[in-house]
């Protein structure tokens, strides 16, 4: 087990605004973490951090080893955007075969991962047709595949469930089981609990700040409750009235 | 590799987007059309002239082809009368006096009576001299030829006389005009043509790369881009190569269009004109693209048009920039505009080389590269490596 990424004191914001505060992670291969909290937490900017969009304001962030920002690294990376960043007056092959050629993909490959990136979220027969086209469901359904189109060491996807239906969510987390069995690791935002249920290690965030962290089973026997959801809500009971004695 | 990828991208986006490319394509075909036709005219302004009480000497000299007159003999005030027949002007005579009254809605028609009228007082003046002159050389040749039987010495005097004689000879000179460049059939749409088609080509440019980047922003493709291990260069360079691909083949449409529907004789090289619009494209296109960072949405890059491209065109030499006041003329420095269009005149009117036009040129390059840098840094917003 290496580790695949190390957070270590990372204090983030834009400007003078603090956004994100104190946060310490790591995770190895094999791991599927599952950032929870409500909208406006950080998450998003806690993954941009991650990636190296942004420099970290205080602390490091080491990604595969490489400290970050690191443009190179990203071609390592396979990312699923919380807005599905698609070009909509081309196909959805056409959108697969370009951030296929923006990750560094050679046409062989391409040619070989198509077929299995949209295998997974049950795209095959739609490939064709214009993404102006596509339902929002499906949109996501193509941000994911493109994110796994590189068949990448690490995952990141920022919300990928909304907008997609129980029985492909289902079809999608079998997918991101097999891929963590093979030595993957994902990183992935949610707010819905049946998501954080899945990962093999969650982190809360709240007002820019890590509430819990742990895996679901030791959340759980942690604050004596009976599922993650109740984790959530006590920790952030706890938040808040830690931040009143203040 | 990178780099083409974004063009192949860019051309399939324009290829299927068949407004953007009539926009691009025909929009500015229409407008050149629509301004050949609008100043196709060859001064054939002509203003009405109400005349009271006037001489007949005078009426005569004013009249020419640009001035028809309208004899009045109504007492109503010249106000009156102007308006009722819409009149350019009124002039009445009291005595020696002469008052003109010009509507004044159109300056070119009050400018042509102003000249007319200035012209007949002189046409008069020199008849009068005329006449003045033939009587004093009559006098004057009577005295010489009284003071020659007198003194003997009539070689001088008759030699004066002469020269006066040549002189009133002098009334009536011909004029013969020549052009150093284009020929009597030249309108003002001659001198507008190299600055409008420098104008369409960075408009449309500007516009359309503009909003081409802005859609990558807003629609979050810019961002996903950027989270692929793409240099910021390699988003810039194929935007640049992909729209300025269609910006060459704008260029090349209006040229032809210009040389085989107007007939507009392109006195320079033909390459040059080319050269010198793609840079301008460059300069609309880097641009376009600077100033999408400061719009989040198409609604407010609409709103930079008045701001960015429309003052470009006052300063692009359509008034000529010396007869700007004074303190505004520094200003046409700074905009691209101005070293393309006068390039452009320079080379499509005067016929001039490369090398005449090298300078602006290499300002025009300048520009081009600033903004590119500018870009580069601005794009680091998304992603700080």
């Amino acid at each position: 087990m290496t580790e695949v990424i190390k957070v270590a004191n990372l204090q983030q914001g834009y400007g003078k605004r603090i956004i994100l505060n104190d946060i310490n992670l790591d995770i190895n291969t094999g791991d599927i973490l599952g950032l929870i909290g409500p909208s406006g937490a950080g998450k998003t900017t806690l993954v941009s951090t991650i990636m190296g969009m942004l420099k970290p304001k205080q602390g490091t962030v080491t990604v595969l080893g490489t400290p970050m920002p690191n443009r190179k690294l990203l071609g390592r990376i396979g990312y699923m955007a919380q807005t599905d960043a698609l070009y909509s007056v081309l196909t959805a092959r056409e959108n697969l075969k370009f951030f296929g050629e923006m990750q560094g993909m050679s046409k062989a490959e391409l040619q070989k991962q198509i077929p299995y990136a949209t295998g997974i979220v049950n795209l095959n027969d739609d490939l064709d047709q214009y993404v102006k086209d596509y339902s929002g469901g499906m949109k996501r359904r193509l941000s994911l595949a493109i994110a796994l189109l590189a068949d990448p060491e690490l995952l990141i996807l920022d919300e990928p469930t909304v907008g997609i239906d129980p029985e492909l969510r289902q079809q999608i987390w079998k997918e991101l089981h097999r891929l963590a069995d093979e030595g993957k690791t994902i990183l992935l935002t949610t707010h819905v609990m049946e998501d954080a249920e899945q990962s093999s290690y969650l982190m809360m965030i709240r007002g820019g700040r890590a509430i819990a962290q742990g895996t679901p089973d030791d959340l759980i026997s942690q604050y004596h409750v009976n599922s993650v959801e109740e984790v959530f809500l006590q920790a952030g009971r706890d938040q808040d009235a830690h931040t009143s004695n203040d | 590799m990178r780099t083409l990828a974004m063009i192949r991208r860019v051309f399939r986006e324009m290829l299927r987007d068949k407004r953007t490319l009539a926009l691009m394509f025909i929009a500015p075909l229409f407008i050149l059309s629509l301004v050949y036709f609008l100043f196709q005219g060859n001064t054939t302004t002509t203003a009405s002239l109400a005349t009271r009480n006037v001489d007949s000497s005078m009426v005569t000299a004013i009249k020419n082809k640009h001035i028809t007159i309208h004899d009045v003999s109504s007492d109503k005030s010249a106000n009156t009368i102007i308006r009722e027949h819409d009149y350019a002007g009124m002039l009445s005579q009291d005595g020696d006096k002469l008052t003109l009254t010009l509507a004044n809605t159109d300056q070119s028609k009050s400018a042509v009576i102003k000249q007319s009228l200035q012209a007949a007082q002189a046409k008069l003046k020199g008849q009068a001299a005329a006449t003045t002159i033939k009587t004093q050389a009559q006098a004057l040749q009577k005295m010489q030829a009284a003071l020659g039987a007198a003194t003997h010495t009539p070689v001088n005097a008759t030699a004066n006389a002469g020269n006066l004689k040549a002189k009133l000879g002098s009334t009536s000179y011909t004029t013969k005009t020549h052009y150093l460049y284009g020929s009597k059939d030249s309108t003002f749409f001659n001198t507008l043509l190299p600055i409008m088609m420098g104008f369409v080509v960075f408009f449309f440019v500007f516009l359309i790369s503009g909003i081409a980047l802005l859609r990558e922003r807003t629609t979050g493709t810019l961002y996903r881009l950027l989270a692929t291990p793409v240099k910021r260069g390699e988003i810039i360079s194929g935007y640049l190569c992909g729209y300025g691909a269609f910006a060459f083949i704008q260029t090349l449409l209006i040229v032809l269009f210009t040389m085989y529907v107007f007939k507009i004789q392109i006195l320079g090289s033909i390459w040059l004109v080319l050269l010198i619009n793609v840079l301008l494209a460059m300069v609309a296109l880097t641009l376009g693209l600077l100033i999408s960072t400061f719009a989040s949405s198409e609604f407010q890059m609409i709103q930079f048009i008045p701001i960015v491209a429309i003052p470009q065109i006052f300063f692009a030499g359509i008034i000529p920039i010396s007869s700007l006041p004074g303190w505004l003329q520094p200003v046409s420095y700074i905009m691209p505009l101005y070293y393309g269009a006068s390039s452009m005149s320079a080379v499509v009117q005067k016929g001039v080389g490369f090398m005449d036009v090298l300078p602006n040129l290499s300002i025009l390059l300048l520009f081009a590269a600033v903004f590119l840098v500018l870009n580069l840094l601005t794009m680091r917003k998304y992603r700080q490596v």
